[in-house]
């Protein structure tokens, strides 16, 4: 079986060498006499491990010619695809771009053959000289990983936990026949250096835990490439990552792929790391393929009303939303009190009796009907300072105080009372609102909870904030799960506004949603902020949101605080070396635009001595 | 988890067809169609049908798992035939027969019900007057086994309410404030756990039927030693539900234990509560059954399923009806329970069961099930009315979501 598969893989190398590169065919000539166990420099293929694709005289590498979907369900057909066709050549990044539902997924998945039983696809997709809509399981298996390969969102369960990270590099090499053995352990060695992650040796006998995200990304892109496919589908690679991550990651998938020459199809939501990446771009809307075309063309000059729409959805450094003025908190004003304030706050998680420090000495206030925004990366302690001013987590030392009274130090009565004051808007829209409380309950909890007014005027409140948050009267009745995300999260504001509170605190409440529904879901936040002027401690990672929104900025690293001002100062004037790091890395949906940024980005990673992936 | 069994989590904003399949009219037509958030609300404003809560969606798929809906409605009929034939607590029932009065042996004790009708060479469907036979000493082995069923039954009942309230109460507890509480609780479980179940009701039971006054405090007993189980279930669906953001949200509303508890957590687990309960229910039928096997449980001159077959066991050869009616009850009602808790677990977390011919994709089918039905019945006979379009469609998209395949 392993002769017969090997014999059918080679043949398509052999005659690749001969139409390639010479170094090419001199790579593929070395690897079947047996080549030195010595370390050559990686990352330049001389080994013939990784081989340089030839250019295939323009015709395209991977092909969907009016490509459908259609999932045979109980109650009917649903047409997720309708008919898409766009090409992919060798060397070229395609971007599938698109909103939830939106088909992207499904139409990349026919690619590799991995849809569900229930499926049925009409149309060609061609992989190279293959059809693969043509292939039975064991075609497909053959083409798996060989010829296409993919990159996964979440690196974390793309990998093993319970694998070494060497066992799963070398899987696909045994599984296809390529290598076996030390050979196998060698070139893993190898994609490892290739995809930058140092003392490859060493970290070869680790499991994936104790690789950062961003590394496991790395060893995610080193499997996806280690067979030499033609063809890579990276679906949604850097949504789980850093900003500063996902620069990186890029940089890494277009070096990769300018050293290879592989068709990347890449499929993203995020219109930045289109610009930054593709060659060509595909907008789908609900499975058709509304517009295409090249990136400048399609970025600047968008011809669909959807796309235009999609674009200007996105939240850009320097867009402003209207938002109340605050007051501001002088010496020489003695009755105003800052609405949060806190000074040398330091947070511990207690790990079975074990200290861990998170939140180290920060000092920041609010001002009433301020907005101030927590920046920072995962792990940067963010939202447990947001958590802890909300009496979640108690405040090992440093003082923490809401409208002059400390929470923490409160008890019963008095805390329940200052709680009152207090609203919470959370990140995940799906687990915020309590499934099994129909929305006029959800909504008019904090007024329960705090015995405010009887069913009538609590129901009247309800009413109220639905309107205030424009959804329509009526689903005081439905269920959560009745509602769409962005519709949730909206639920989850009014919830927070129930009981007019002076400060809000809100932990990333845009950045589960849609770009188109987040640009919907901020513009009503800013209108409510204006109208109710509460104060607000804005919790996210997405700076441009934090621009659009924030009065203020504080910039956290590692539990630290790095920078803090006014926005305008912070983010258009940075001064810490790290916010000019963030805000370099944070993708801009214009790829003229985004070329400048990352050269920049590039003259400053430089300036200070490291190498951009 | 049961209580994200109507959440998907990427649910898609909108499904493709739907505006096309209502053929919704003018408000369709001012909703600009390129934008998701638009679209969505006008969905949303279109959703004119009834909402269906999570306990609404669980008890449809319940009726429409057969085996649990027999097993109900035969659990229903046991029940009935046992209370109303020899009466209860001093009630009459329309068996004139004690089942503590010995009499005259008549045709050796053989059981005089006969169903083989007498056309087909039987002696016509008739009860007689011993339908279930006598004993040696004379009584009526009909009454004797309905009221074996009754104890049986008040077992399951008294048991059932016992430890799921103490079971709940105590995992909630330790799940919600952990630390030193969790410690002392769970403790305390294991301690009743690494003592031998029948042991420990032997000698709990045997302690309780000192006191008199019939099955209760037995029943009680029973119930305050099957608790653990259901007390480490729930323990860890709270531990992770106290975790999710609609707990902290209450939390930071300034809500109370009590009412994050009660409110929030519970009312999430009752998947697990009353799966488990069933199952506890059908254990502690058997339980009491091998008790008064062994002689710790029911004493005569009263009565129980699992006492009559021990008296009777040595007849089992000769006057095999003895052994067989009692052995045929305490089997019809522990099957029917546990088919029952199996109909509950299945429509409480629908992806789960193994059953269901075509299952979606990863999943929703049978809530989609469920609210296709109701589809169905608002639509009436023809099945052309609107109302129950939107809730279809919704399915559909939940259908999808619910694979992965919707982008997040």
């Amino acid at each position: 079986m392993s002769i017969f598969g090997r014999k059918k893989n080679h043949n398509p190398d052999e005659g690749r060498s001969e139409t390639g590169t010479p170094g090419t065919a001199g790579a593929a000539g070395s690897s079947k006499a047996g080549r030195p166990a010595s370390g050559t420099s990686p990352a330049t293929g001389s080994l013939g491990l990784v081989q340089r694709h030839p250019d295939r005289d323009g015709r395209p590498i991977l092909s969907f010619q009016d490509v459908s979907v259609t999932f045979n369900t109980e109650f009917g057909d649903v047409n997720a695809v309708k008919g898409v066709s766009f090409d992919i050549k060798p060397g070229e990044v395609v971007a599938l771009v698109g909103e939830s539902g939106s088909g992207k997924s499904v139409t990349s998945s026919t690619a590799m053959g991995l849809l569900p039983a229930n499926a049925s696809v009409t149309g060609t997709v061609m992989l190279g000289d293959r059809e693969v809509t043509a292939l039975d399981a064991n075609g497909l298996r053959k083409i798996r990983g060989r010829h296409a390969a993919m990159v996964f969102q979440e690196p974390m369960t793309a990998l093993n936990p319970v694998l070494t990270v060497g066992d799963q590099l070398t899987e696909s090499l045994n599984v296809h026949g390529i290598a076996y053995g030390t050979e196998a352990d060698r070139r893993a060695v190898e994609l490892l250096e290739m995809v930058g992650i140092p003392d490859a040796q060493h970290r070869l006998k680790q499991y994936p835990h104790q690789f950062s995200g961003g590394q496991r990304q790395r060893i995610v892109i080193a499997m996806a490439i280690s067979c030499s496919p033609e063809v890579i589908i990276a679906d949604e690679p850097t949504t789980a990552l850093d900003v500063t991550v996902q620069a990186e990651i890029l940089e890494l998938l277009r070096s990769l792929k300018d050293q290879l020459n592989t068709g990347i199809l890449l499929i993203t939501h995020n219109m930045g790391v289109v610009a930054d990446m593709a060659d060509r771009v595909c907008v789908m809307l609900r499975g058709e393929l509304v517009e295409s075309g090249e990136v400048h063309q399609v970025m600047q000059n968008p011809q669909h009303p959807y796309t235009e729409r999609l674009l200007g959805s996105v939240p850009r450094l320097g867009a402003e939303l209207t938002v109340s003025e605050p007051d501001t908190v002088t010496a020489s004003q003695t009755t105003a009190v800052y609405a949060i304030e806190a000074q040398g706050l330091c947070i511990e998680y207690d790990h079975r009796g074990k200290k861990n420090r998170v939140v180290h000495d920060i000092d920041f206030t609010v001002a009433p009907g301020e907005i101030l925004g927590l920046v920072g990366e995962s792990g940067s302690g963010k939202s447990t300072i947001a958590k802890s001013v909300l009496g979640l987590l108690p405040v090992a030392s440093g003082s923490l105080k809401i409208h002059g009274s400390d929470l923490t130090r409160l008890a019963g009565k008095e805390a329940r009372a200052l709680r009152k004051r207090i609203g919470v808007v959370f990140q995940d829209p799906a687990a915020s609102l309590d499934p099994r409380f129909p929305i006029g309950d959800v909504i008019t909890e904090p007024m329960v909870i705090h015995n405010v007014g009887n069913r009538q005027t609590r129901m009247e409140r309800a009413y109220e904030l639905l309107d205030a948050v424009k959804l329509p009267r009526s689903v005081v009745n439905r269920f959560p799960h009745e509602l769409s995300g962005g519709q949730r999260q909206r639920i989850s504001i009014a919830r927070a506004l129930t009981l007019d509170p002076e400060v809000l605190i809100a932990d990333e409440p845009t950045s589960a949603l849609d770009v188109s529904v987040q640009a919907a879901v901020l513009d009503m936040f800013a209108e409510l902020q204006s109208r109710y002027e509460f104060a607000c401690l804005f919790v996210s990672h997405d700076l441009a949101v934090v621009d659009m929104l924030a009065h203020r900025v504080l910039v956290l690293k590692d539990g630290r605080q790095v920078e803090q001002g006014p926005t305008q100062e912070v983010l258009h004037h940075p001064t810490q070396e790290y916010t000019k790091r963030l805000l370099s890395a944070a993708p801009v949906p214009d790829p003229d635009e985004q070329l400048t940024k990352r050269t920049e980005r590039r003259q400053l990673l430089e300036s200070l001595g490291e190498r951009p992936y | 988890m049961s209580n994200e069994d109507g959440t998907p989590r990427n649910k898609p904003e909108y499904t493709p067809e739907e505006n096309v399949r209502n053929g919704t009219g003018p408000s369709q037509t001012a909703v600009d169609m390129a934008n998701l958030a638009e679209v969505e609300d006008a969905k949303l404003r279109q959703q004119t049908g009834k909402s269906y809560s999570q306990g609404q969606l669980v008890r449809r798929r319940f009726r429409n798992h057969k085996a649990a809906m027999i097993s109900a409605v035969f659990l229903a009929l046991i029940f009935i035939l046992a209370f109303t034939s020899i009466g209860y607590a001093g009630i009459p029932g329309w068996w004139d027969k004690d089942y503590a009065a010995a009499g005259a042996v008549v045709n050796g004790g053989n059981p005089t019900l006969s169903l083989v009708p007498q056309w087909l060479g039987g002696q016509g469907i008739q009860w007689g007057e011993h339908p279930f036979g006598q004993d040696s000493t004379g009584k009526d082995y009909f009454a004797l086994t309905m009221r074996g069923t009754q104890q049986s039954l008040i077992i399951a009942l008294v048991v059932g309410i016992v430890s799921t309230v103490i079971g709940s109460v105590v995992g909630s507890l330790a799940g919600y404030f952990r630390g030193w509480i969790d410690a002392v609780l769970m403790r305390a479980t294991d301690l009743v756990i690494v003592i031998p179940l029948l042991v420990l009701a032997a000698v709990l039971g045997q302690m309780s039927s000192g006191l008199g006054a019939g099955i209760l405090p037995l029943a009680l007993v029973l119930g305050l030693v099957t608790w653990t189980s259901l007390a480490r279930l729930v323990r860890g669906e709270v531990l992770s539900l106290r975790e999710k953001e609609f707990v902290a949200a209450a939390v930071a509303m300034g809500a109370k234990p009590g009412r994050v508890i009660l409110r929030h957590l519970l009312p999430n687990t009752v998947g697990v509560i009353v799966v488990n309960a069933t199952f506890a229910i059908a254990a502690a039928i058997l339980l009491e059954t091998s008790l008064s096997f062994l002689g710790f449980g029911v004493q005569p001159p009263d009565s129980s399923l699992g006492l009559l077959i021990s008296q009777y066991q040595n007849a089992f050869t000769t006057r095999p009806w003895l052994f067989w009616w009692p052995g045929m009850f305490i089997l019809a009602i522990a099957l029917s329970v546990n088919f029952i808790g199996d109909g509950l677990r299945d429509a409480f977390d629908p992806r789960q069961g193994s059953r269901g011919k075509k299952r979606g994709i990863f999943g929703f089918s049978g809530r989609d099930k469920a609210l296709n039905k109701t589809t169905g019945s608002t639509a009436g006979p023809g099945g052309k009315d609107v109302p129950g379009q939107p809730i279809n469609g919704s399915g559909l998209g939940g259908l999808l979501g619910g694979s992965g395949i919707g982008n997040p």
